[in-house]
């Protein structure tokens, strides 16, 4: 079998009193797409830059492609490839000038590697006496792409690379990736947006510092415990209210257009818990209430998980961007 | 929670036509629209579809080259002014100075906004003990968590009972727990009469609005509320409808997951 890509154990790291990252284990296949998801402050990029050498960690060990983080870090640097969260390429230059640049400093060029980058980078060619910064969102995107892949490297790295870019634009990146994944490349991604999860092959979810599952995302969603039913109505508000005060509520939260509501009795049947919210609801005046059991989503599981207290406290103070 | 007072601007915002055009381009091409007081509209476009010129058109930061808009009751061409004193703005980006402690920033924007000495003092205090930072008022904020941080920005853009509150992606970047908590303090204020106007990337914010509308290449292309712009296209998301409205040439496969 294959060794893993990533493989950490017992990861943990603090700045100052904030602990960013607290006795992280997970494992990332050969040749999947893997996500951390989660929100800002998590930990996912305290832990992508100790995945590609820049930070050291404070406890555990971590191993990309077999090579030690700390030990083996030449080597491995010039076999990873890293898209930071912020755009960090250089401004000021061009297109082509930036990636002559990556390719220059990996000992190479952009004709010797052209055929590795050319799916993506054949989009902006037009475009390659352009400044960076005069690019597109989704343009500048694709050419931080380029430059993390011109010495072609055996796994990449994508910290928060859709933040900040439309709908289409995402889309048309996700799918860049899922061609570059079919080729045998690893892909080590984050994102703060719940709705790219089916985009990965697995999951991590990473809140506070810890990872609260990992899984294929149809097996997180499927292992939701309790019975969960939608209710639709004009009169949101009241009826959030009304949920509330349910004797079995476990949660209820807003959910788009639909409010979902879970129930605290495990086992129940769904159909019966819509029925009683149904009746609930039309005893407190809202009447026209549609109430259906409807399949978790990686959201209704990702609050699941963190639990009542889930959300940060207002001491625990801020994190370091 | 105690209740805040109700906005004491109107809160509809009605467009007619409004044009901008900036040499031989034509950013936003006659949209013509109307919010209704207390509704929680989502205004969304791909980037460059002239989402940005509009938005800064209504709330009284561009001249229309044609066309009118009317913000709270006032025009946007004739009253910028007035259009920006009964208005609120959140942007996810900047919102809060962050040197400055929690109960500093609600005073500064109170000011600003030209609330009296007294008014200014019972706001700060009603906001902060409403949040539950009242404790924490001498704090900066740069030491609060974001999702504190982003509520407080929120109750700060109220704080002058504007008509109409401008947010930028509001929601971009919270666990799903504090996104829930922040939509749930946009109902209320809706719910108080505050008009809501939205502006993201991330169609399944727009899902959480009553009406929505897309804009492609300057025009309003849909709008509706999210359950009618899914039936239209027959899709199951605002995100589907949005790519088949901006890239009517996308095969339908394209939205599909590698793994669903």
């Amino acid at each position: 079998m294959t060794p893993p890509a990533v493989c950490v154990r017992g990861v943990s790291k603090s700045f100052g009193s904030t602990r960013a990252l607290v006795d992280v284990d997970v494992e990332v296949r050969d040749g999947e797409i893997f996500g951390f998801l989660g929100p800002d402050g998590g930990g996912k990029t305290t832990l992508f830059r100790i995945l590609t050498t820049l930070v050291l960690a404070d406890a555990g060990e971590a191993r990309v492609l077999g090579l030690d983080v700390v030990r083996d870090l030449w080597s491995l640097r010039r076999r990873i490839g890293y898209m930071p969260g912020r755009f960090s390429l250089y401004r000021d230059l061009t297109v082509r000038e930036n990636l002559d640049f990556f390719a220059t400093a990996f000992g190479t060029t952009v004709e010797a590697q052209y055929d590795a980058i050319a799916p993506i980078y054949s989009q902006i060619e037009p475009f390659a006496d352009r400044a960076a910064d005069d690019l597109s969102g989704g343009m500048k995107q694709k050419l931080a792409l380029s430059c993390a892949l011109v010495h072609r490297p055996d796994i990449l790295f994508l910290d928060e690379p859709t933040t900040g870019v439309d709908a289409v634009s995402r889309r048309e990146f996700w799918d860049l990736l899922a061609d570059l994944r079919d080729g045998g490349l690893t892909i080590v991604v984050s994102t703060p947006y719940m709705d790219e999860a089916d985009r990965c092959d697995r999951v991590a979810l990473i809140q506070r510092g810890q990872l609260l599952a990992t899984d294929t995302p149809a097996d997180l969603v499927a292992a939701y415990p309790l019975p969960l039913v939608a209710v639709r109505t004009p009169d949101r508000y009241r009826a959030l209210q009304l949920l509330r005060g349910s004797a079995h509520a476990h949660s209820v939260y807003p959910f788009g257009e639909s409010l979902h509501f879970t129930d605290a009795r495990d086992g129940t049947d769904p159909a019966e818990v819509a029925d009683e919210v149904a009746s609930l609801l039309t005893d407190g005046g809202v009447s026209d209430a549609e109430v259906a059991p409807v399949p978790a989503g990686i959201e209704d599981t990702f609050m699941f998980l963190m639990g009542p207290a889930g959300t940060t406290p207002l001491d625990e103070g801020a994190r370091p961007a | 929670m105690t209740t805040t007072p109700a906005p004491r601007f109107d809160g509809t915002v009605e467009a007619s036509h409004l044009t901008r055009i900036f040499g031989d381009f034509t950013a936003v091409d006659a949209i013509s629209f109307r919010v209704e007081k207390g509704e929680v509209f989502g205004f969304l476009g791909a980037n460059g579809a002239g989402k940005t010129t509009a938005i800064r058109m209504l709330t009284g930061l561009l001249q229309p080259s044609s066309g009118s808009a009317r913000v709270a009751g006032f025009d946007v061409a004739t009253d910028p002014e007035a259009v920006k004193r009964s208005i609120g703005y959140m942007s996810q980006r900047f919102s809060l100075y962050e040197d400055l402690t929690v109960a500093e920033n609600v005073e500064l924007y109170a000011g600003i906004y030209g609330l009296s000495d007294a008014e200014i003092r019972g706001r700060s205090r009603d906001l902060l003990d409403r949040l539950g930072l009242g404790d924490r008022r001498h704090r900066l904020v740069r030491t609060l968590p974001l999702g504190w941080r982003q509520k407080l920005a929120f109750s700060v853009a109220l704080v002058h009972d504007p008509g109409v509150v401008f947010l930028d992606e509001p929601t971009g970047g919270v666990d799903p727990i504090t996104r829930r908590q922040f939509w749930e303090m946009i109902y209320e204020a809706a719910d108080r009469g505050t008009t809501v106007f939205v502006t993201t990337h991330y169609m399944d914010e727009a899902e959480y609005c009553d009406r929505v509308s897309i804009m492609v290449d300057g025009r309003i292309a849909a709008l509706g509320t999210p359950r009618e712009i899914r039936d239209r296209f027959g899709v199951d998301s605002i995100d589907e409808a949005f790519v088949r409205l901006v890239r009517p040439d996308t095969s339908a496969s394209v939205g599909s997951g590698a793994t669903s």
